[in-house]
């Protein structure tokens, strides 16, 4: 008998090693989504078996199965309503009495169950004992025994799930002895069973399972029945009435009544079947947590471990790519090659189009070893228990501002001080359990300094504060925190106020070694979930963006005069080498090709170190054009050397066209059309239309800001002055203050597309994602009108008004930190 | 007495609870009900929130959660 296909859930307790035993059952064949409605990961993954298909899904970790947290309620709606054929328990061998509290429940949803008693090595090493026989028997369920991370098992445990695929539920299973609620719990069974014969709902809904619930007063089951049984109300009345019942006359509350019946019974059950070493001493990880969540040492080691994943992946990642770039410069030439080659003064539309898709995805695909060394050390801060250590030290802060102790890792991966990326950050996300401090968090991570707003920070400051360089950096480099604490406590207070929140409660696990293999699997894993789910959508807004500043484009009228100016050009150089042997010999034609030879004989000679190399460029170009290179290379020759001077002049009114075309073209695009329309309101913020253009064009990657400040600021004729000379040659009317408000709008920027995508993977929803792309840009208007019309008003020079607009985050910070959030248990 | 007043160092016998739902439901799954031994093992650095062992499970939770938690040394 060959079943088409076998669907596994994988269950289990947090820090079980589930996901090793996920990993060493599918292998590479893994696929993340999330559950339909929550932002709960939903990780599957396949093997193939005996010619079948096993299907295995990895249930969130949890330690119960109430109704109470969203990983909860999916992994109880999956085993009732996707009846696998096999539910796979992961437990810890070294701590069975806690994990049994999970089989027990497992077992009373009446899936077929086989317990996989993981980690042996490590129990062994602990001198735990279990004799794994007696506990199958007790249980009524395969017990197979692995010690995944060294590879042991996993053929046995494939073997037990075929089994128990094959043979369905045992009879009768293990189940927990609720003492004096038994009658109870009958007595509601019965009801059910009595009223509801025949009913479709009661094949998939085990009665006893549905009488527990109800008992604990588990509302999402009272909708289950709502829903799968005809007209239930009287049998609901009754449950409550039991309860009720029950209370009164036991004196305890029923949930509590259960809860301590099943440790009670997962107690027993692990006592018989394990053999534990005698007086068991203090155990390691608690000797290590005297060090690491030391009043003195543990923030001292927390700094020194955030300065590390820091240094390592931002300063040394950035370092590698400086290895990695040449392969994407490469990319790019190739592109140039297999493109139209630019006209005198048009640059073909799909050249131009190319190297912009080829420039906007490079700029992403760039970080990618940054992106590789964070995940991997991310995951071994994950693997090794570090980071219920790190929310363990700074909960109370984060709390203060709506935030959790968890928000600790997604806040510095954002750049906590300068330098972070908000992709990773929001991605870390996940695994905050409360979701109000979740969507805080989320939303306040692309307002920290990111590495791409740091160049427009510099290019300001250069120009505008360059006597207090170190002052105005150590100012935008911590602003940013003083702002996202107060606008996190703002969010929590006003649109977040009645997103559910969840108890803190937080298990510090045993410390772990990483192991190699799983570190770089997730590293990989991530990465490729970056380039997959990022570059695509970063792909469609080049084009968009493209679009908006290519379009209309330059009138034709205009095009006329531009080609007069282009006539004008190549007669001037015709003239100027009249009566050299050089002018009988070139035609009009021969100009363009002239042009481009001259650039590749440029390139080709600067990238020519020594002087056999620069005689083999020689020897190289003599042969494709002879007259081209006399022009190219004079030497000693008068009549070449002024035909030479004719062709670099030539050059320059060519670059000068095209920069006139250019900024033309921007001048008369959509994008300028906008900024120009936004000019109204954002002069209070002292933006002018530039500058309104190029943050337009910042939001596809923050880099582009200043590359299109560049674009806009271009009007040099030798095109070798600084872009801060330009700027500050081309806007006589900026002063510090306009910078000041510029820098700081740029601080509060909307997230760039690729975390935007990131917040709406995270968050699970397009409303948050829209939301976390307008409030930002509101505030930030806010804080820019407020800093440069205030500071105008007052009459401040730059500095002062940053020393003001410090003082004044940093008392809205302080302020912030007082004001109480609504209470949520009482 | 509740929990939260209890210093690093002290042993307790949990007596009941004053919270259900949510946080009630999570602290029974992790073993706090009435009758089981807890250990304050140490607080957080800035104080707050608290580590606790059952027997060889620790867990961290905050002051505000655990003034729920009535116990007896």
């Amino acid at each position: 008998m060959k079943q088409e296909k076998t669907l596994v859930a994988l269950a289990g307790q947090p820090n079980c090693g589930k996901s090793t035993v996920f990993n060493a059952l599918t292998g590479a064949s893994q696929h993340v989504a999330n559950y339909p409605g929550v932002t709960v990961e939903k990780m599957t993954g396949s093997y193939r078996r005996d010619g079948g298909k096993v299907e295995v899904v990895d249930l969130p970790g949890t330690y119960s199965l109430t109704s109470y947290s969203p990983e909860e309620r999916v992994s109880r709606d999956f085993l009732l309503h996707e009846n696998p054929s096999v539910a796979v328990n992961v437990a810890d061998a070294s701590n069975l009495k806690r994990h049994l509290y999970l089989t027990l429940q497992l077992l009373e949803m009446r899936v077929p169950v086989v317990l996989n008693l993981n980690m042996m090595d490590v129990a062994e090493r602990r001198g735990i004992q279990i004799n794994t026989r007696e506990l199958g028997g007790l249980l009524g369920v395969e017990v197979i025994p692995t010690s995944m991370k060294a590879g042991h098992g996993k053929e046995e445990l494939k073997e037990a799930i075929a089994r128990v695929a094959a043979a369905g539920l045992p009879d009768p299973p293990a189940q927990v002895d609720y003492g004096s609620m038994e009658p109870t719990l009958r007595e509601i069974q019965n009801a059910f069973s009595m009223a509801f014969k025949g009913q479709s709902a009661q094949n998939t809904v085990p009665l006893r399972w549905l009488a527990i619930k109800l008992m604990e007063g588990d509302s999402e089951v009272e909708g289950l029945v709502r829903k799968g049984f005809s007209n239930p109300e009287e049998c609901l009345a009754l449950a409550h009435e039991k309860k009720t019942q029950f209370e009164a006359q036991q004196g305890i509350a029923p949930e509590r009544h259960i809860a301590h019946r099943r440790h009670q019974a997962a107690d027993t059950i692990s006592r018989s079947s394990i053999k534990p070493k005698k007086g068991e001493g203090i155990p390691l990880s608690d000797k290590v947590d005297r060090v690491v969540c030391n009043r003195f040492l543990g923030p001292a080691i927390l700094v020194g471990v955030i300065y590390l994943l820091y240094y390592l992946s931002i300063v040394q990642g950035y370092n590698l790519t400086n290895y990695t770039w040449p392969l994407l410069a490469n990319i790019r030439a190739f592109t140039e090659a297999i493109t139209p080659s630019p006209g005198f003064i048009e640059i073909p539309l799909i050249r131009a189009f190319a190297l912009w898709f080829v420039d906007s995805i490079n700029a992403l695909l760039n970080y990618i070893p940054i992106f590789f060394i964070l995940f991997g050390l991310i995951a071994i801060l994950e693997d090794s228990g570090y980071m219920p250590r790190m929310a363990f030290m700074l909960d109370r802060l984060f709390n203060r501002f709506g935030l959790h102790g968890q928000s600790t890792l997604p806040m510095v991966l954002g750049g906590i001080y300068v330098g972070g990326c908000a992709v990773p950050g929001v991605m870390s996300c996940k695994g905050i359990p409360d979701e109000r401090s979740r969507l805080a968090t989320i939303l306040i991570i692309p307002m920290l300094n990111c590495l791409a707003k740091v160049p427009l920070y510099v290019l300001m400051i250069n120009i505008y504060f360059a006597a207090q360089k170190g002052l105005a950096m150590f100012f935008i480099s911590t602003i940013s925190l003083l702002m996202v604490l107060p606008a996190a406590k703002l969010l929590t207070l006003t649109v977040l106020k009645k997103r559910p929140t969840a108890p803190f409660i937080m298990e510090m696990p045993p410390y772990h070694l990483p192991t190699i293999r799983g570190v770089l699997g997730r590293a990989v894993e991530r990465v490729w979930l970056f380039v997959r789910k990022i570059i695509t959508i970063v792909a469609a807004v080049a084009v968009v963006i493209f679009v908006l500043l290519q379009f209309p484009g330059i009138s034709s009228d205009r095009m006329v005069h531009y080609n007069a100016e282009k006539g004008k050009a190549v007669s001037a150089f015709f003239k100027d080498i009249a009566g050299t042997p050089f002018a009988e010999k070139l035609e009009t034609e021969d100009i363009m090709p002239l042009l481009l030879y001259w650039e590749d004989y440029k390139t080709a000679k600067i990238s020519a170190h020594s002087e056999e190399a620069v005689a083999r460029v020689n020897a190289d170009f003599e042969k494709t054009n002879p007259l081209f290179l006399a022009i190219s290379n004079p030497g000693g020759d008068k009549a070449a050397k002024k035909a030479n001077r004719a062709l670099k002049e030539l050059v320059k009114s060519r670059n000068g066209l095209q920069r006139e075309m250019r900024k033309e073209r921007i001048d008369a695009s959509f994008l300028g059309r906008l900024g120009k329309a936004l000019e109204p309101v954002t002069r209070w913020a002292g933006f002018n239309w530039r500058v309104n253009v190029a943050l337009l064009s910042a939001f596809a990657a923050k880099e582009s800001s200043v590359a299109t400040l560049g674009a806009l600021y271009d009007q040099g004729e030798t095109g070798d002055q600084s872009l801060e000379k330009r700027m500050a040659e081309g806007e006589t009317g900026f002063t510090p203050l306009h910078a000041l408000a510029l820098m700081l709008f740029m601080v509060l920027y909307p997230p760039c597309i690729a975390a935007t995508i990131m917040v709406k993977i995270q968050s699970g929803s397009i409303k948050w994602m829209l939301f976390s792309m307008i409030y930002p840009m509101v505030l930030g208007l806010a804080v820019a009108v407020l800093v440069f019309s205030g500071g105008s008003a007052l009459g401040l020079t730059g500095l002062q008004a940053m020393f003001a607009f410090y003082g004044l985050a940093l008392a809205a910070t302080i302020a912030a930190g007082f004001i109480k959030n609504r209470e949520e248990f009482s | 007495m509740t929990l939260d007043q209890l210093k690093p160092g002290s042993r307790c016998r949990i007596k009941s609870l004053s919270v259900r739902d949510k946080l009630g439901q999570r602290l029974l799954d992790m073993g706090v009900y009435p009758g089981s031994q807890l250990k304050v093992v140490r607080n957080a650095p800035l104080e707050d929130p608290m580590e606790v062992s059952l027997g060889s499970f620790f867990m961290s939770l905050r002051h505000d959660e655990a003034r729920f938690v009535e116990v007896e040394l």
